[in-house]
Protein backbone atom coordinates (compact mmCIF):
# COMPACT_ATOMS: atom_id res chain seq x y z
CA UNK A 1 0.00 0.00 0.00
CA UNK A 2 2.84 2.12 0.80
CA UNK A 3 4.27 2.14 -2.34
CA UNK A 4 1.29 2.37 -4.34
CA UNK A 5 1.25 5.19 -2.61
CA UNK A 6 4.61 6.87 -3.17
CA UNK A 7 4.30 5.75 -6.93
CA UNK A 8 1.02 7.58 -7.57
CA UNK A 9 2.91 10.59 -5.88
CA UNK A 10 5.65 10.57 -8.05
CA UNK A 11 3.18 10.55 -11.05
CA UNK A 12 1.97 13.78 -9.34
CA UNK A 13 4.88 15.49 -9.06
CA UNK A 14 5.57 14.50 -12.87
CA UNK A 15 2.56 15.49 -14.08
CA UNK A 16 3.05 18.49 -12.46
CA UNK A 17 6.43 19.47 -13.64
CA UNK A 18 4.78 18.76 -17.45
CA UNK A 19 2.40 21.36 -17.17
CA UNK A 20 5.28 24.02 -15.28
CA UNK A 21 7.72 23.20 -17.67
CA UNK A 22 5.73 23.86 -20.52
CA UNK A 23 4.29 26.84 -18.92
CA UNK A 24 8.11 27.92 -18.32
CA UNK A 25 8.95 27.20 -21.69
CA UNK A 26 6.38 30.20 -23.46
CA UNK A 27 8.91 32.79 -21.43
CA UNK A 28 12.25 33.56 -23.12
CA UNK A 29 13.58 33.70 -19.47
CA UNK A 30 12.62 30.72 -18.35
CA UNK A 31 12.60 28.58 -21.01
CA UNK A 32 15.34 26.73 -20.51
CA UNK A 33 14.40 25.80 -16.76
CA UNK A 34 11.13 24.83 -18.00
CA UNK A 35 12.23 21.90 -20.47
CA UNK A 36 14.74 20.76 -17.71
CA UNK A 37 12.17 20.55 -14.87
CA UNK A 38 10.11 18.27 -16.93
CA UNK A 39 13.18 16.31 -17.90
CA UNK A 40 13.62 16.05 -14.21
CA UNK A 41 10.08 14.85 -13.73
CA UNK A 42 10.11 12.91 -16.57
CA UNK A 43 12.98 11.03 -15.05
CA UNK A 44 11.68 10.51 -11.52
CA UNK A 45 8.80 9.28 -13.48
CA UNK A 46 10.46 6.69 -15.05
CA UNK A 47 12.80 5.68 -12.17
CA UNK A 48 9.79 5.31 -10.73
CA UNK A 49 7.81 3.09 -12.64
CA UNK A 50 10.98 0.25 -12.58
CA UNK A 51 11.96 0.81 -9.03
CA UNK A 52 8.68 0.84 -7.43
CA UNK A 53 6.67 -1.68 -9.64
CA UNK A 54 4.92 -4.49 -7.26
CA UNK A 55 5.25 -8.07 -8.39
CA UNK A 56 7.88 -10.69 -9.25
CA UNK A 57 9.85 -9.60 -12.02
CA UNK A 58 12.58 -12.01 -13.65
CA UNK A 59 15.98 -10.59 -13.36
CA UNK A 60 16.35 -10.61 -17.38
CA UNK A 61 13.35 -8.49 -17.30
CA UNK A 62 15.39 -5.67 -15.62
CA UNK A 63 18.29 -6.21 -17.80
CA UNK A 64 16.16 -6.14 -20.58
CA UNK A 65 14.55 -2.69 -19.49
CA UNK A 66 17.76 -1.47 -18.24
CA UNK A 67 20.12 -2.16 -21.66
CA UNK A 68 17.38 -0.05 -23.69
CA UNK A 69 17.14 2.71 -22.35
CA UNK A 70 20.71 3.00 -21.94
CA UNK A 71 21.03 2.28 -25.67
CA UNK A 72 18.20 4.88 -26.25
CA UNK A 73 19.82 7.52 -24.00
CA UNK A 74 23.17 7.13 -25.64
CA UNK A 75 21.87 7.45 -29.45
CA UNK A 76 19.54 9.64 -28.59
CA UNK A 77 21.75 11.99 -27.11
CA UNK A 78 24.42 11.86 -29.49
CA UNK A 79 21.86 12.22 -32.17
CA UNK A 80 20.05 15.58 -30.56
CA UNK A 81 23.98 17.15 -29.86
CA UNK A 82 25.15 16.53 -33.30
CA UNK A 83 22.65 17.92 -35.50
CA UNK A 84 23.35 21.36 -36.94
CA UNK A 85 20.48 23.63 -36.15
CA UNK A 86 18.95 23.97 -39.40
CA UNK A 87 18.19 20.49 -38.99
CA UNK A 88 15.82 20.90 -36.30
CA UNK A 89 12.50 20.36 -37.81
CA UNK A 90 13.57 17.08 -39.30
CA UNK A 91 14.59 16.22 -36.14
CA UNK A 92 11.77 16.54 -33.86
CA UNK A 93 10.00 14.57 -36.72
CA UNK A 94 12.14 11.77 -36.18
CA UNK A 95 11.59 11.68 -32.07
CA UNK A 96 7.94 12.02 -32.73
CA UNK A 97 7.97 8.86 -34.87
CA UNK A 98 9.88 7.26 -31.98
CA UNK A 99 7.21 7.80 -29.57
CA UNK A 100 4.32 6.97 -31.92
CA UNK A 101 6.10 3.29 -32.86
CA UNK A 102 6.21 2.74 -29.23
CA UNK A 103 2.99 3.50 -28.49
CA UNK A 104 1.72 1.25 -31.09
CA UNK A 105 3.86 -1.54 -30.16
CA UNK A 106 2.52 -1.07 -26.53
CA UNK A 107 -1.02 -2.11 -28.39
CA UNK A 108 0.12 -4.86 -30.27
CA UNK A 109 1.76 -6.66 -27.32
CA UNK A 110 -1.38 -6.08 -24.72
CA UNK A 111 -3.83 -6.72 -27.41
CA UNK A 112 -3.90 -10.33 -25.90
CA UNK A 113 -4.56 -9.31 -22.46
CA UNK A 114 -7.66 -7.82 -23.11
CA UNK A 115 -9.77 -9.94 -24.93
CA UNK A 116 -13.13 -9.68 -24.39
CA UNK A 117 -13.01 -6.25 -22.84
CA UNK A 118 -14.26 -3.90 -25.94
CA UNK A 119 -14.24 -0.48 -24.31
CA UNK A 120 -10.40 -1.71 -23.10
CA UNK A 121 -9.57 -3.37 -26.96
CA UNK A 122 -11.02 -0.17 -28.71
CA UNK A 123 -8.57 1.71 -26.80
CA UNK A 124 -5.58 -0.15 -27.69
CA UNK A 125 -6.78 -0.40 -31.21
CA UNK A 126 -7.28 3.55 -31.48
CA UNK A 127 -3.80 3.40 -29.70
CA UNK A 128 -2.59 1.11 -32.49
CA UNK A 129 -3.72 3.26 -34.97
CA UNK A 130 -2.91 6.63 -34.01
CA UNK A 131 0.81 5.93 -33.04
CA UNK A 132 1.24 3.73 -36.53
CA UNK A 133 -0.32 7.14 -38.46
CA UNK A 134 2.51 8.97 -36.29
CA UNK A 135 5.27 7.18 -36.92
CA UNK A 136 4.75 6.24 -40.83
CA UNK A 137 3.81 9.89 -41.16
CA UNK A 138 6.89 11.55 -39.26
CA UNK A 139 9.13 9.32 -41.16
CA UNK A 140 8.04 10.54 -44.58
CA UNK A 141 7.82 14.08 -43.31
CA UNK A 142 10.98 13.41 -41.94
CA UNK A 143 12.47 12.17 -45.38
CA UNK A 144 10.74 15.16 -47.13
CA UNK A 145 12.29 17.40 -45.05
CA UNK A 146 15.62 16.27 -45.60
CA UNK A 147 15.57 15.92 -48.95
CA UNK A 148 15.54 12.46 -49.41
CA UNK A 149 12.16 13.14 -50.62
CA UNK A 150 11.78 15.91 -53.44
CA UNK A 151 8.57 15.76 -55.27
CA UNK A 152 5.27 15.44 -53.53
CA UNK A 153 3.91 12.04 -54.68
CA UNK A 154 0.10 12.18 -55.50
CA UNK A 155 -1.91 8.72 -56.61
CA UNK A 156 -4.51 9.11 -58.67
CA UNK A 157 -7.57 10.57 -56.49
CA UNK A 158 -5.80 10.39 -53.50
CA UNK A 159 -7.90 12.67 -51.70
CA UNK A 160 -10.66 9.74 -52.24
CA UNK A 161 -8.44 7.11 -51.68
CA UNK A 162 -7.37 8.29 -48.38
CA UNK A 163 -10.30 8.66 -47.00
CA UNK A 164 -11.34 5.38 -47.95
CA UNK A 165 -8.76 3.80 -46.41
CA UNK A 166 -9.29 5.69 -43.03
CA UNK A 167 -12.58 4.87 -43.08
CA UNK A 168 -12.52 1.38 -43.64
CA UNK A 169 -9.74 1.44 -40.93
CA UNK A 170 -12.09 2.56 -38.58
CA UNK A 171 -14.76 0.52 -39.31
CA UNK A 172 -12.32 -2.98 -39.01
CA UNK A 173 -10.83 -1.79 -35.59
CA UNK A 174 -14.52 -1.48 -34.65
CA UNK A 175 -15.10 -5.27 -35.62
CA UNK A 176 -11.63 -6.28 -34.20
CA UNK A 177 -12.96 -4.29 -30.46
CA UNK A 178 -16.62 -5.17 -30.55
CA UNK A 179 -16.14 -8.74 -32.23
CA UNK A 180 -14.62 -9.94 -29.55
CA UNK A 181 -11.71 -11.31 -31.61
CA UNK A 182 -8.67 -12.31 -30.50
CA UNK A 183 -6.83 -13.04 -33.60
CA UNK A 184 -3.47 -11.70 -33.52
CA UNK A 185 -3.20 -12.00 -37.66
CA UNK A 186 -5.71 -9.11 -37.59
CA UNK A 187 -4.34 -7.24 -35.07
CA UNK A 188 -1.29 -7.06 -37.54
CA UNK A 189 -3.24 -6.18 -40.69
CA UNK A 190 -4.79 -3.09 -38.97
CA UNK A 191 -1.01 -1.83 -37.90
CA UNK A 192 0.16 -2.18 -41.44
CA UNK A 193 -2.63 -0.85 -42.89
CA UNK A 194 -2.66 2.09 -40.27
CA UNK A 195 1.12 2.43 -41.18
CA UNK A 196 0.28 2.66 -45.06
CA UNK A 197 -2.39 5.41 -44.12
CA UNK A 198 0.74 7.24 -42.51
CA UNK A 199 2.35 7.35 -45.48
CA UNK A 200 -0.66 8.12 -48.10
CA UNK A 201 -1.51 10.90 -45.54
CA UNK A 202 1.45 12.74 -45.53
CA UNK A 203 2.94 11.75 -49.05
CA UNK A 204 1.03 14.56 -51.09
CA UNK A 205 1.17 17.20 -48.76
CA UNK A 206 4.17 19.63 -49.93
CA UNK A 207 7.22 20.72 -47.72
CA UNK A 208 6.46 24.03 -47.07
CA UNK A 209 3.41 22.61 -45.12
CA UNK A 210 5.83 19.78 -43.21
CA UNK A 211 5.81 21.80 -40.08
CA UNK A 212 1.91 21.82 -39.75
CA UNK A 213 1.97 18.01 -40.42
CA UNK A 214 4.63 17.61 -37.71
CA UNK A 215 2.54 19.39 -35.06
CA UNK A 216 -0.15 18.04 -35.85
CA UNK A 217 1.44 14.11 -35.90
CA UNK A 218 3.13 15.28 -32.43
CA UNK A 219 -0.61 15.96 -30.51
CA UNK A 220 -1.13 12.41 -32.56
CA UNK A 221 1.57 10.98 -30.26
CA UNK A 222 0.21 12.83 -27.19
CA UNK A 223 -3.12 11.68 -28.10
CA UNK A 224 -1.85 7.67 -28.57
CA UNK A 225 0.54 8.07 -25.03
CA UNK A 226 -3.09 9.39 -23.81
CA UNK A 227 -4.67 6.00 -24.77
CA UNK A 228 -1.95 3.85 -23.15
CA UNK A 229 -2.65 5.86 -19.98
CA UNK A 230 -6.03 5.26 -20.23
CA UNK A 231 -5.98 1.53 -20.77
CA UNK A 232 -3.30 1.19 -17.01
CA UNK A 233 -4.99 3.76 -15.76
CA UNK A 234 -1.97 5.21 -15.09
CA UNK A 235 -1.88 8.70 -14.63
CA UNK A 236 1.15 10.20 -15.62
CA UNK A 237 0.45 9.05 -19.10
CA UNK A 238 -2.97 10.19 -19.24
CA UNK A 239 -1.48 13.76 -18.20
CA UNK A 240 1.61 14.13 -19.94
CA UNK A 241 -0.45 12.80 -23.13
CA UNK A 242 -3.41 14.52 -23.09
CA UNK A 243 -1.42 17.54 -22.31
CA UNK A 244 0.50 17.47 -25.23
CA UNK A 245 -2.78 16.43 -27.44
CA UNK A 246 -4.15 19.67 -26.75
CA UNK A 247 -0.86 22.04 -26.90
CA UNK A 248 0.24 20.79 -30.24
CA UNK A 249 -3.42 21.17 -31.53
CA UNK A 250 -3.24 24.93 -30.80
CA UNK A 251 0.73 25.28 -32.11
CA UNK A 252 -0.87 23.54 -35.31
CA UNK A 253 -4.03 26.26 -35.36
CA UNK A 254 -1.59 28.94 -34.56
CA UNK A 255 1.15 27.90 -37.62
CA UNK A 256 -2.17 27.79 -39.94
CA UNK A 257 -3.16 30.67 -39.03
CA UNK A 258 0.62 32.56 -39.58
CA UNK A 259 0.48 31.23 -43.28
CA UNK A 260 -3.50 31.85 -43.67
CA UNK A 261 -4.17 28.39 -44.45
CA UNK A 262 -6.92 26.07 -43.14
CA UNK A 263 -5.77 22.60 -41.40
CA UNK A 264 -8.36 21.24 -44.34
CA UNK A 265 -6.89 23.00 -47.38
CA UNK A 266 -2.46 21.92 -45.49
CA UNK A 267 -4.19 18.47 -45.41
CA UNK A 268 -6.31 18.63 -48.42
CA UNK A 269 -5.59 21.04 -50.66
CA UNK A 270 -2.57 20.88 -53.04
CA UNK A 271 -1.25 24.75 -52.75
CA UNK A 272 2.46 24.76 -51.71
CA UNK A 273 3.52 21.90 -53.91
CA UNK A 274 1.62 22.06 -56.85
CA UNK A 275 2.36 22.43 -60.33
CA UNK A 276 -1.27 22.89 -61.92
CA UNK A 277 -1.28 26.20 -60.16
CA UNK A 278 1.47 27.25 -62.27
CA UNK A 279 -1.11 27.46 -65.33
CA UNK A 280 -3.68 30.18 -64.10
CA UNK A 281 -0.91 31.96 -62.69
CA UNK A 282 0.98 32.65 -66.27
CA UNK A 283 -2.03 34.51 -67.44
CA UNK A 284 -1.43 37.19 -64.93
CA UNK A 285 2.61 37.45 -64.64
CA UNK A 286 3.77 40.53 -63.94
CA UNK A 287 5.35 42.71 -66.31
CA UNK A 288 8.70 44.96 -66.16
CA UNK A 289 11.99 44.95 -65.80
CA UNK A 290 14.22 43.61 -62.91
CA UNK A 291 17.03 45.66 -61.65
CA UNK A 292 20.10 44.55 -61.17
CA UNK A 293 22.78 45.50 -58.60
CA UNK A 294 26.26 44.74 -57.58
CA UNK A 295 28.01 43.89 -54.19
CA UNK A 296 29.82 47.42 -54.27
CA UNK A 297 26.54 49.10 -55.01
CA UNK A 298 25.15 47.63 -52.13
CA UNK A 299 27.82 48.21 -49.89
CA UNK A 300 27.85 52.12 -50.25
CA UNK A 301 23.92 52.18 -49.90
CA UNK A 302 24.73 50.72 -46.74
CA UNK A 303 27.42 52.53 -45.62
CA UNK A 304 25.78 55.88 -46.22
CA UNK A 305 22.14 54.70 -44.58
CA UNK A 306 21.04 54.98 -41.06
CA UNK A 307 18.39 52.35 -40.69
CA UNK A 308 18.88 49.15 -42.24
CA UNK A 309 16.43 45.96 -41.60
CA UNK A 310 17.53 42.44 -42.38
CA UNK A 311 14.88 39.96 -43.24
CA UNK A 312 16.14 36.91 -42.86
CA UNK A 313 14.63 33.45 -44.83
CA UNK A 314 15.06 30.16 -44.91
CA UNK A 315 17.80 30.66 -48.42
CA UNK A 316 19.79 31.83 -45.42
CA UNK A 317 19.97 28.73 -43.40
CA UNK A 318 20.37 26.95 -46.08
CA UNK A 319 23.24 28.73 -47.45
CA UNK A 320 24.60 28.50 -44.04
CA UNK A 321 24.76 32.11 -44.19
CA UNK A 322 23.57 33.25 -40.28
CA UNK A 323 27.32 33.62 -39.15
CA UNK A 324 27.76 36.47 -42.25
CA UNK A 325 24.75 38.35 -41.74
CA UNK A 326 25.52 38.25 -37.95
CA UNK A 327 29.21 40.16 -38.77
CA UNK A 328 27.22 42.21 -41.39
CA UNK A 329 25.25 43.28 -38.95
CA UNK A 330 27.79 44.24 -36.38
CA UNK A 331 29.69 45.62 -39.42
CA UNK A 332 27.20 48.05 -39.45
CA UNK A 333 26.39 48.60 -36.06
CA UNK A 334 30.47 49.68 -35.90
CA UNK A 335 29.55 52.48 -38.25
CA UNK A 336 26.58 53.98 -36.34
CA UNK A 337 23.55 51.87 -37.92
CA UNK A 338 21.02 50.83 -36.41
CA UNK A 339 20.59 47.14 -38.05
CA UNK A 340 17.69 44.95 -36.88
CA UNK A 341 16.42 41.61 -38.04
CA UNK A 342 12.69 41.76 -39.25
CA UNK A 343 11.00 38.07 -38.70
CA UNK A 344 8.02 36.85 -40.09
CA UNK A 345 6.31 34.15 -38.10
CA UNK A 346 6.61 31.87 -40.57
CA UNK A 347 10.41 32.50 -41.53
CA UNK A 348 12.04 28.81 -41.69
CA UNK A 349 10.42 25.70 -41.77
CA UNK A 350 8.61 26.27 -38.24
CA UNK A 351 7.58 29.32 -36.56
CA UNK A 352 10.36 30.50 -34.62
CA UNK A 353 13.04 28.32 -36.49
CA UNK A 354 14.82 31.55 -37.80
CA UNK A 355 14.53 32.97 -34.46
CA UNK A 356 16.47 29.62 -33.06
CA UNK A 357 19.24 29.54 -36.40
CA UNK A 358 20.22 33.28 -35.33
CA UNK A 359 20.32 33.00 -32.21
CA UNK A 360 22.80 30.12 -32.30
CA UNK A 361 25.33 33.05 -33.58
CA UNK A 362 24.57 34.86 -30.67
CA UNK A 363 22.60 37.82 -32.44
CA UNK A 364 21.01 39.64 -29.81
CA UNK A 365 18.12 38.61 -29.11
CA UNK A 366 16.38 42.41 -28.80
CA UNK A 367 17.24 42.86 -32.37
CA UNK A 368 14.82 40.21 -33.57
CA UNK A 369 11.57 42.22 -34.19
CA UNK A 370 8.42 40.36 -34.93
CA UNK A 371 6.22 41.51 -37.66
CA UNK A 372 3.57 43.51 -36.23
CA UNK A 373 6.52 45.21 -34.39
CA UNK A 374 8.33 45.67 -37.44
CA UNK A 375 6.01 46.80 -40.15
CA UNK A 376 5.11 50.34 -38.72
CA UNK A 377 9.56 50.95 -39.09
CA UNK A 378 9.55 50.26 -42.87
CA UNK A 379 8.45 53.60 -43.87
CA UNK A 380 11.58 54.86 -41.59
CA UNK A 381 13.84 52.55 -43.00
CA UNK A 382 16.69 53.48 -45.75
CA UNK A 383 17.54 49.84 -47.01
CA UNK A 384 15.67 46.67 -46.60
CA UNK A 385 18.18 43.82 -47.02
CA UNK A 386 16.00 40.42 -47.73
CA UNK A 387 17.92 37.67 -47.95
CA UNK A 388 16.42 34.32 -49.02
CA UNK A 389 12.87 34.83 -48.11
CA UNK A 390 10.05 35.05 -50.75
CA UNK A 391 6.65 34.73 -49.95
CA UNK A 392 6.68 36.99 -46.45
CA UNK A 393 7.49 39.75 -48.42
CA UNK A 394 5.07 39.46 -51.66
CA UNK A 395 2.29 41.98 -51.60
CA UNK A 396 0.03 39.78 -53.68
CA UNK A 397 -1.01 38.79 -50.36
CA UNK A 398 -2.33 42.42 -49.90
CA UNK A 399 -3.04 43.01 -53.26
CA UNK A 400 -3.76 40.21 -55.45
CA UNK A 401 -7.30 38.17 -54.20
CA UNK A 402 -6.66 35.41 -56.57
CA UNK A 403 -3.12 34.54 -55.38
CA UNK A 404 -2.75 31.53 -53.08
CA UNK A 405 -1.36 33.31 -50.48
CA UNK A 406 -4.00 36.58 -50.54
CA UNK A 407 -4.75 37.29 -46.72
CA UNK A 408 -1.49 36.00 -45.47
CA UNK A 409 0.22 38.55 -42.99
CA UNK A 410 3.27 40.10 -44.62
CA UNK A 411 6.07 41.52 -43.76
CA UNK A 412 5.59 45.32 -45.68
CA UNK A 413 9.05 45.99 -46.88
CA UNK A 414 7.74 48.25 -49.98
CA UNK A 415 7.47 51.09 -47.58
CA UNK A 416 11.22 51.09 -47.22
CA UNK A 417 13.09 53.37 -49.11
CA UNK A 418 15.48 50.68 -50.72
CA UNK A 419 14.94 47.72 -51.23
CA UNK A 420 17.52 44.96 -51.73
CA UNK A 421 16.86 41.08 -52.26
CA UNK A 422 19.30 38.56 -52.21
CA UNK A 423 18.45 35.59 -54.55
CA UNK A 424 20.23 32.88 -55.77
CA UNK A 425 17.68 33.16 -59.09
CA UNK A 426 14.70 34.12 -60.22
CA UNK A 427 12.93 31.39 -59.42
CA UNK A 428 9.92 31.55 -57.00
CA UNK A 429 9.40 30.50 -53.44
CA UNK A 430 8.13 27.93 -52.33
CA UNK A 431 4.90 28.65 -52.40
CA UNK A 432 5.50 28.92 -55.93
CA UNK A 433 4.64 32.51 -56.71
CA UNK A 434 5.67 34.94 -58.61
CA UNK A 435 6.98 38.34 -56.38
CA UNK A 436 5.69 41.69 -58.10
CA UNK A 437 8.37 43.19 -55.14
CA UNK A 438 10.91 41.99 -57.61
CA UNK A 439 9.75 44.20 -60.23
CA UNK A 440 9.12 47.82 -57.78
CA UNK A 441 10.91 50.36 -59.18
CA UNK A 442 12.59 50.57 -55.13
CA UNK A 443 14.16 46.88 -55.52
CA UNK A 444 17.58 46.04 -56.68
CA UNK A 445 18.45 42.37 -57.25
CA UNK A 446 21.37 41.07 -55.88
CA UNK A 447 21.83 37.63 -57.17
CA UNK A 448 23.97 35.02 -55.54
CA UNK A 449 24.92 32.78 -52.77
CA UNK A 450 23.84 34.67 -49.69
CA UNK A 451 26.93 33.52 -48.23
CA UNK A 452 29.31 34.84 -50.20
CA UNK A 453 27.00 37.56 -51.56
CA UNK A 454 27.12 38.21 -47.79
CA UNK A 455 30.70 37.99 -47.34
CA UNK A 456 32.09 40.16 -50.26
CA UNK A 457 29.47 42.79 -48.84
CA UNK A 458 31.77 42.51 -45.62
CA UNK A 459 34.90 43.24 -46.81
CA UNK A 460 33.73 46.09 -49.56
CA UNK A 461 32.36 47.33 -46.38
CA UNK A 462 35.16 47.07 -44.17
CA UNK A 463 37.48 49.45 -46.78
CA UNK A 464 35.16 52.04 -46.62
CA UNK B 1 -24.93 1.48 -24.33
CA UNK B 2 -25.34 0.10 -20.66
CA UNK B 3 -21.63 -0.82 -20.91
CA UNK B 4 -20.61 2.55 -22.19
CA UNK B 5 -22.22 4.31 -19.00
CA UNK B 6 -20.16 1.83 -16.91
CA UNK B 7 -17.27 2.51 -18.57
CA UNK B 8 -17.96 6.36 -17.67
CA UNK B 9 -18.64 5.74 -14.15
CA UNK B 10 -15.95 3.57 -13.89
CA UNK B 11 -13.28 5.66 -15.20
CA UNK B 12 -14.77 9.19 -14.49
CA UNK B 13 -11.76 10.29 -12.29
CA UNK B 14 -9.88 9.82 -15.38
CA UNK B 15 -12.48 11.69 -17.72
CA UNK B 16 -12.39 14.22 -15.37
CA UNK B 17 -8.79 14.83 -16.13
CA UNK B 18 -9.09 14.14 -19.39
CA UNK B 19 -11.04 17.33 -19.95
CA UNK B 20 -9.33 19.53 -17.66
CA UNK B 21 -5.91 19.02 -19.06
CA UNK B 22 -7.19 19.81 -22.82
CA UNK B 23 -8.12 22.97 -21.39
CA UNK B 24 -4.61 23.35 -19.95
CA UNK B 25 -2.99 22.86 -22.66
CA UNK B 26 -4.97 25.27 -24.66
CA UNK B 27 -4.28 27.60 -21.41
CA UNK B 28 -0.70 26.67 -21.31
CA UNK B 29 0.47 27.27 -25.17
CA UNK B 30 -1.90 30.05 -25.96
CA UNK B 31 0.06 33.45 -25.33
CA UNK B 32 3.39 32.19 -26.44
CA UNK B 33 5.66 34.29 -28.56
CA UNK B 34 6.36 32.85 -31.95
CA UNK B 35 9.68 32.65 -30.86
CA UNK B 36 9.38 30.08 -28.85
CA UNK B 37 6.97 27.82 -31.09
CA UNK B 38 9.75 25.81 -32.40
CA UNK B 39 11.02 24.88 -28.76
CA UNK B 40 7.95 24.59 -27.59
CA UNK B 41 6.91 22.17 -30.08
CA UNK B 42 10.20 20.33 -29.34
CA UNK B 43 9.37 19.91 -25.48
CA UNK B 44 6.14 19.04 -26.42
CA UNK B 45 7.65 16.54 -28.18
CA UNK B 46 9.65 15.39 -25.47
CA UNK B 47 6.82 15.21 -23.32
CA UNK B 48 5.07 12.48 -24.95
CA UNK B 49 7.68 10.62 -25.00
CA UNK B 50 6.15 9.76 -21.71
CA UNK B 51 4.50 6.83 -23.41
CA UNK B 52 7.99 5.32 -22.21
CA UNK B 53 6.24 4.29 -19.30
CA UNK B 54 3.66 2.25 -20.34
CA UNK B 55 6.21 0.60 -22.49
CA UNK B 56 8.17 -0.12 -19.19
CA UNK B 57 5.18 -1.56 -17.92
CA UNK B 58 4.43 -4.06 -20.73
CA UNK B 59 7.54 -5.67 -20.36
CA UNK B 60 7.51 -5.47 -16.46
CA UNK B 61 4.29 -7.84 -16.93
CA UNK B 62 5.39 -9.45 -19.85
CA UNK B 63 4.94 -13.48 -19.87
CA UNK B 64 8.81 -14.99 -19.18
CA UNK B 65 8.06 -17.25 -21.90
CA UNK B 66 6.30 -14.94 -24.84
CA UNK B 67 9.21 -14.03 -26.63
CA UNK B 68 7.60 -11.85 -29.52
CA UNK B 69 6.30 -9.70 -26.52
CA UNK B 70 9.92 -8.97 -24.78
CA UNK B 71 11.01 -8.57 -28.30
CA UNK B 72 8.62 -5.85 -29.07
CA UNK B 73 8.91 -4.41 -25.71
CA UNK B 74 12.16 -3.96 -25.51
CA UNK B 75 12.02 -1.98 -29.35
CA UNK B 76 8.97 -0.07 -27.51
CA UNK B 77 11.20 1.31 -24.42
CA UNK B 78 14.28 1.90 -26.62
CA UNK B 79 11.86 4.02 -29.22
CA UNK B 80 10.62 5.94 -26.02
CA UNK B 81 13.91 6.52 -24.77
CA UNK B 82 15.30 7.88 -28.03
CA UNK B 83 12.42 10.24 -27.82
CA UNK B 84 12.45 11.49 -23.80
CA UNK B 85 16.17 11.94 -24.22
CA UNK B 86 16.66 13.14 -27.77
CA UNK B 87 13.57 15.45 -27.09
CA UNK B 88 14.59 17.11 -24.13
CA UNK B 89 18.58 17.47 -25.18
CA UNK B 90 17.83 19.24 -28.00
CA UNK B 91 15.29 21.79 -26.63
CA UNK B 92 17.66 22.69 -24.49
CA UNK B 93 20.15 23.13 -27.16
CA UNK B 94 17.80 25.07 -28.93
CA UNK B 95 17.51 27.17 -25.35
CA UNK B 96 20.79 27.26 -24.63
CA UNK B 97 20.99 29.84 -27.76
CA UNK B 98 18.45 32.18 -26.24
CA UNK B 99 19.86 32.60 -23.01
CA UNK B 100 23.39 34.13 -25.01
CA UNK B 101 21.94 37.47 -25.01
CA UNK B 102 23.50 40.13 -23.27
Amino acid sequence: MEYIFSLEFIYLIASMTYILGLKMLGKPESARKGNLIAAAGMSIAILGTIFLYQGEVPTFIYVLIGTAILIGTIIGWMIAKKVAMTKMPELVSLFNGMGGASAALIGLIEFEHYTGKTLSIATIVAGIIIGSISFSGSMIAWAKLNGTLKKPLRLPKYNLLNNLVIISLIIFAAFIAWSGSDSQLLLYVLFFVALAYGILFVLPIGGADMPVVISLLNSFTGLAAALGGFLYGNMVMLTGGILVGSAGTILTFAMCDAMNRSLVNVIFGSFGSSDEQMGDMDSQTITGSIKKTTVSDVAILMNYSQRIIIVPGYGLAVAQAQHAIHELEQLLASKDIEVKYAIHPVAGRMPGHMNVLLAETNVDYDKLVEMEDVNPEFKNTDVVFVVGANDVVNPAAHTNPSSPIFGMPILEVENAKNIIINKRSMNPGYAGIENELFYNQKTSMLFGDAKSVIQSLISELKGM
Amino acid sequence: MTELIEFISNNIQMIYIVILMIFVGVEVIGHVPAVLHTPLMSGANAIHGVVIIGAILVLLGVNPENYLGQALGFVAVLLGTLNVVGGFVVTDRMLEMFKKKK
